[in-house]
């Protein structure tokens, strides 16, 4: 029987990761790094600027459905789903 | 038919509709009131979510932050949009799980203190009236232009439709009334990208259009950089402010989305812990279609303003527009006074550039140029005026006033919403008078609705900033009060109440005090004690980024006091076990 620390445990650890995720693609990409990615450039727009107005946005649409795929997956795993 | 005649009939259309979904979904109970009696499907209670969340700000001012700040504006694209993030991994499914109507109620229960649920109360309602005097800005610039009278009477006509929209319905008839706003809103605001996306750039989708190349064949964002700098402007793709404050008011507006109460109380209207987390997901594909547009409309809306204005080379005395020819967009918005023009070198021709800029100076000088002419472009017209800008057919023209209006409303209600809910049933019922019947709590829910309003709008007369930045300095304070109140719940079994308690006042007063030393206190205009200037703020953090700050003091200050004071009890640590498991998650309890 898992406990229900290890269920959190593996909660947390699930939700640190996504948060170096989010973190990387808008403060890293689109504000700390930001000129130094502004010298590659995809179409007309320079990729920093990119990650600023457009790419952190779509990246964090998928890190929510993916965080709530894995989750689901989590919860029956450890037993603790909704029935 | 003319302009005024189909904004009218659009906007009037769009009107009946939500008022008729809000009659017939008429909240009878208190708990219909509130949330919606808990049985809203995730895509739909997405859509609703991103309705309600999606303001004045979003819709009127976001584009025209954009448009004028370029880069920097970048904060708040990022902010609002990765606050979703944290609150679909740190808030929604625990306080789902915990199934009460509002946020004061967790953190009362949470907490096991009535002083922490009164001071919850309190923050929740100071955000709110912030957040609130925000929209009766945007409301107040859509019904100036809508009705073409000055926008404090504009102000006063948005106020009793406001009341008498959000007095009528409860949570039940706003969660539908919300879908359909949103349908509205996101119609009015992508139709006219998409049209001005391919007069510009030859492509239908304004994400890539922004990307693309202008007719010349160099791309937007380069054009625009080079516009700019003839007229003395920054580059519109380059930061200009410091990479600290961009961080903190990024990080202010993140926080401050998943602190703000009627954002959070939505997460309780879903059947299911399972729901709760991708409710949030849908919410955020919903207001992704609009962010990702806003930076397109916002370039996109600036150059054509900068190319009708001065449609020849810079310097040539025949390249700027006379002022008699100006178009009529031009004169409809000079009747609502938030547009002027005043012909400084008398050669009756309308000259825009950076009058403020020392090293421009000598070349404006050489041209013949004696100030800046467009004396106040207030940046929320923007979006509004956009299309006409663009010359695009009139149903266009007014459809974006219905959509600006949807958004404006829907946000209003929502909150106004959450502030009398706050008052009659966490005050109220929950702490000062337990006995009162339904319907005493339902009419004291009304009255304080109609007091937010007045309040508001009040303050709204002379707002201290555009609609998106009043809107963020409402984030501010959320994110230092609320937010970490709620995670420290969540995440951290030790906090005790007196940790609690002390975190959300120092994290509140610390902001507000902040934003009232730059902004005016009560926001009244003339009673700042320092000038609203990056060389006054504390390390370069303008007042709308405090809120990240105020966030750090609130979580530092909570665990030094929870340390030196004792544990929470038993009972308390269970609840925080049980709220972290999904299964066993209830209708949610009724009272």
């Amino acid at each position: 029987m898992k406990s229900a620390q290890d269920y959190w445990r593996a909660n947390v650890s699930i939700l640190l990761k996504c948060l170096v995720v989010w973190f990387v693609c808008s403060y890293l990409f689109g504000i700390i790094l930001v000129d130094q990615l502004n010298s590659i450039s995809i179409g007309g727009y320079q990729l920093g600027f990119w990650f600023a107005q457009q790419g952190s946005i779509y990246v964090f649409l998928i890190l929510i459905f993916y965080y709530v795929k894995r989750m689901n997956r989590l919860d029956r795993e450890f037993d603790v789903d909704e029935q | 038919m003319d302009l005024t005649t189909i904004t009218y009939i659009i906007v009037g259309l769009t009107f009946a509709l939500y008022i008729g979904i809000a009659v017939a979904a008429r909240a009878g109970s208190t708990s219909e009131f509130y949330v919606a009696g808990k049985g809203v499907n995730p895509i739909l209670n997405g859509m609703a979510t991103a309705a309600d969340w999606m303001s004045a700000a979003s819709f009127i001012s976001l584009a025209g932050l954009i448009a004028f700040k370029g880069y920097d504006a970048s904060a708040y694209l990022m902010g609002w949009t990765g606050g979703y993030v944290l609150l679909a991994l740190l808030l929604a499914p625990y306080l789902r799980k915990f199934g009460k109507f509002t946020v004061p109620e967790f953190i009362g229960d949470r907490f096991y203190s009535r002083t922490a649920r009164i001071i919850a109360v309190i923050c929740l309602i100071v955000a709110s009236i912030t957040y609130v005097i925000g929209q009766m800005k945007g409301v107040g610039v859509a019904f100036s232009r809508f009705l073409d009278v000055g926008y404090d009477t504009g102000l006063l006509v948005g106020m009793l439709i406001v009341f008498f929209y959000a007095v009528l319905g409860g949570m039940k008839g706003i969660t539908y009334t919300q879908i359909a706003q949103y349908v509205v809103l996101i119609f009015a605001y992508t139709v006219p990208a998409v049209f001005i996306s391919l007069q510009i750039t030859d492509n239908p989708f304004p994400q890539l259009g922004l990307g693309s190349s202008v007719a010349d064949g160099t791309p937007l964002l380069a054009k625009l950089d080079q516009v700019l700098a003839e007229i003395g402007f920054a580059e519109y793709t380059l930061q200009q402010g410091t990479t600290l404050n961009m961080i903190a008011l990024t990080l202010s507006l993140m926080i401050g989305t998943a602190g703000l109460p009627h954002v959070i109380v939505r997460f309780f209207t879903v059947p299911k812990v399972k729901d709760a987390r991708s409710s949030a997901g849908w919410a955020l594909v919903f207001i992704a279609i609009l962010y990702t547009t806003a930076p397109a409309v916002g370039a996109m809306s600036f150059f054509n303003l900068i190319n009708t204005i001065q449609p020849g080379e810079t310097g040539q005395p025949e390249s700027n527009l006379v002022y008699e020819e100006r178009p009529e967009w031009f004169k409809k918005w000079e009747t609502t006074g938030l547009l002027q023009f005043e012909d400084k070198n008398g050669d009756g021709r309308i000259q825009y550039y950076n009058d403020k800029n020392a090293d421009f100076a000598e070349t404006a000088k050489e041209y013949g140029w004696n100030g800046n002419e467009l004396v106040k472009v207030d940046r929320d017209i923007m979006v509004l005026a956009n299309p006409e800008i663009a010359n695009l057919p009139n149903w266009v023209v007014a459809l974006v006033v219905a959509g600006g209006l949807a958004a404006a409303l829907s946000t209003a209600a929502g909150l106004l919403l959450a502030i009398s809910s706050a008052v009659s049933h966490d005050l109220m019922k929950g702490v000062f008078a337990p006995n009162i019947s339904e319907k005493t709590e339902l009419r004291a829910a009304r009255i304080s609705m109609a007091v937010a309003i007045g309040v508001a709008g009040y303050l709204g007369l002379n707002p201290p900033g555009f609609a998106a930045q009043v809107v963020a300095l409402a984030f501010g304070l959320a994110a230092a009060s609320i937010f970490p109140a709620l995670m420290m719940g969540i995440f951290y079994k030790r906090m005790n109440s007196q940790g609690a308690i002390v975190g959300m006042v120092i994290g509140l007063l610390s902001t507000l005090t902040y934003i009232f030393v730059f902004k005016g206190w009560f926001f009244v205009p003339g009673t700042n004690n320092l000038a609203n200037t990056p060389e006054n703020w504390l390390f370069g953090i303008q007042p709308e980024a405090f809120g990240a700050v105020g966030a750090l003091l609130n979580f530092g200050s909570a665990w030094l006091v929870s340390k030196v004071t004792a544990p929470p009890p038993a009972h308390i640590q269970a609840l925080v076990e049980d709220i972290r498991v999904p299964r066993g998650a209830g209708a949610g309890s009724s009272h």
